[in-house]
């Protein structure tokens, strides 16, 4: 099973989108879980419920809409135009923006569960010993919320590892841009190439494997206080 | 007491169906024990004073500073707030060492602030050995003692304990008291202390504030509110006074000591406290029989006294009697036929005998 420097170019652009997605759900990501973690508001429940839409849309749902968003006559796409960007479809950053929508929520929720597993004790303790409230945070909560975030970046860089159906709408199959594992995989069946498709998949699946077999053994999903 | 010295409070709480409502003025020394049963609002009451109860709303000023005024919109966070808090449950952080907990609030303090020296307060609780340990691997003793440390050293001009005592058995409480009573004799910290406890309170407390069911019932010096015939129905089996005196002599033949106080002396079982020592006695009403003429008994605290008063008790059966002993004020619980029998009437005369005191 020899990988053709196409698939290579697959494996890296996989790799790099997964890479640049998690940087940017763990910055957005992280501020959304503490919110809904710590919020009495009554948005709490829509904006949850926004966040988890995309574990049960298909991602050509989601795709779609962003696609219309993203592109000419999408209001996002207006803006992007009018900063000079162009358009977000079929580029590079498109594919960011879109994984980083598919992905949120395996993000979000184990962050937010593990703040919420915090409770107010440590932070009301953290208060009450002169720490402000970005200071605690900082210090208190999220080392505090570690598991939960080590967790959630697990899950969010697999997860747009294998992300197929979306990249497909918004992104379409363009060489050393676009084209993702998921999509050489894709090239090879339909060429009927189930060799080459093989070494892909195989890669993907045992990836999978690995990363499910460290969540569970390491005891990243588990509490690692206490 | 300077006018501006010590703790004005007129809050409100509302949480559904419970509410408090306090208008108090405290001293700014010594140890303020907040009693009462659970529920009757001493811990709300506690986190208002910490800032931790955002919606309660009136005025709060604390040696002359104004932490809370609704009427001038006025806040101040708690982390702005120059008190130490200790949790019922330390609430220590699990993912620091205890060094790396108790730097955590002293960091935050300026130098210039710190009044509280690190080895004294390692000292003073007994944790030097403690510091590379994590919270997890400590016994509920030590995690409290970490946690009275750790608020110490904020170097708080006002100590809040939230019933430090309460998740702990009885040989970890008599772990933790004589530390506590070593904050109170050796720091001139004014110290708000929670408990449900009648015996903490005796041991420890200087005022204090009786609440129940989000009202204050009573607030005070200690001796003369317990001394009161109106709330000892609210400590049950556990009513009775707190004297205080010293140590005067000590009787190496039985093992006794003799306390002085105001009215007289008491001896108590010696248990090697230095003569001239100032101590606490306890004595419980329920101790305390009374006698028209002295005879001799079993029991060796005899003393001659005047009734002051009785009252109702919470049996129908019962009566409370409050005497005087020279200055002092202590109860008696017996029953209404006893009090018959020996026609006891305000101004009379009597002997009372103590059949137990304790040295606090």
């Amino acid at each position: 099973m020899n990988l053709t420097p196409d698939d290579w170019s697959a494996v890296r652009l996989s790799l790099e989108l997964a890479t640049l997605t998690i940087i940017v759900l763990l910055l957005v990501g992280t501020p959304i879980a503490w919110w809904l973690a710590r919020t009495r508001s009554r948005w709490k429940g829509p904006v949850g419920a926004i966040v988890a839409l995309p574990m049960v849309l298909p991602p050509t749902v989601l795709g779609f809409y962003l696609l219309v968003a993203l592109g000419p006559a999408g209001p996002v796409g207006f803006l992007t135009q009018q900063f000079g960007l162009g358009y977000l479809p079929f580029t590079f950053p498109g594919l960011v923006v879109a994984s980083v929508f598919y992905s949120l929520p395996f993000v979000v929720q184990p962050v937010q569960n593990a703040f919420e597993a915090i409770g107010n004790g440590p932070l009301e303790a953290a208060a009450t010993l002169r720490a402000g409230p970005w200071d605690r945070f900082f210090t208190v909560a999220l080392p505090l919320a570690r598991p939960g975030l080590v967790t959630g970046t697990i899950l969010g860089f697999a997860h747009t590892i294998g992300e197929f159906g979306i990249v497909l709408m918004i992104g379409g199959n363009i060489p050393d841009k676009t084209r993702v594992i998921s999509m050489q995989i894709y090239n090879h069946v339909e060429a009927l190439e189930y060799g080459q498709a093989h070494g892909l998949a195989g890669g993907l699946l045992l990836f999978s494997f690995c990363v499910l077999l460290a969540l569970y053994t390491l005891g990243a999903g588990r509490r690692l206080w206490r | 007491m300077a006018l501006n010295e010590g703790i004005a409070a007129s809050l409100q709480v509302h949480y559904g169906a419970f509410a408090l409502t306090t208008d108090l003025q405290l001293p700014g020394r010594g140890v303020i024990a907040l009693f009462g049963p659970s529920g009757s609002g001493k811990t709300t009451l506690l986190r208002c004073i910490a800032g931790l109860e955002r919606s309660a709303t009136g005025r709060l000023m604390v040696n002359g500073e104004c932490w809370q005024d609704d009427s001038r919109r006025l806040f101040l966070a708690p982390h702005r707030r120059p008190i130490g808090y200790v949790f019922q449950e330390a609430n220590l952080f699990p993912h620091l060492d205890v060094r790396g907990n108790l730097e955590y609030g002293m960091r935050r303090v300026p130098a210039g602030q710190r009044r509280v020296a690190w080895d004294r307060a390692l000292e003073l609780l007994g944790i030097a050995h403690l510091l590379e340990r994590l919270p997890n691997g400590l016994s509920g003793g030590e995690r409290q003692r970490v946690g009275i440390a750790r608020a110490l050293l904020t170097s708080p001009q006002l100590l809040l304990l939230d019933e430090p005592l309460a998740s702990l058995d009885a040989a970890r409480k008599q772990e933790i008291l004589p530390y506590l009573e070593r904050l109170h004799d050796e720091l001139a910290m004014p110290v708000l202390y929670v408990s449900h406890a009648p015996d903490e309170v005796a041991r420890l407390a200087d005022h204090i504030v009786v609440l129940e069911e989000g009202r204050v019932l009573a607030d005070g010096p200690l001796s003369e509110t317990l001394a009161r015939l109106d709330l000892p129905i609210r400590f049950g089996e556990e009513a009775g006074v707190v004297l205080a005196g010293a140590i005067a002599e000590r009787d190496a033949q039985w093992h006794l000591a003799r306390v002085d106080f105001g009215g007289g002396s008491l001896w108590v079982r010696d248990n090697g406290a230095a003569l001239g020592r100032r101590v606490r006695v306890r004595i419980l009403a329920r101790d305390v029989s009374i006698a028209t003429a002295r005879f001799d008994s079993s029991i060796s605290n005899t003393l001659a006294a005047t009734i002051v008063a009785h009252g109702d008790d919470d049996h129908p059966a019962l009566v409370l009697v409050r005497l005087s002993v020279g200055n002092d004020i202590l109860l008696a619980r017996l029953t209404r036929r006893s009090a018959a029998r020996l026609d006891l009437f305000v101004g009379k005369e009597v002997w009372i005998q103590i059949k137990a005191v304790a040295l606090l």
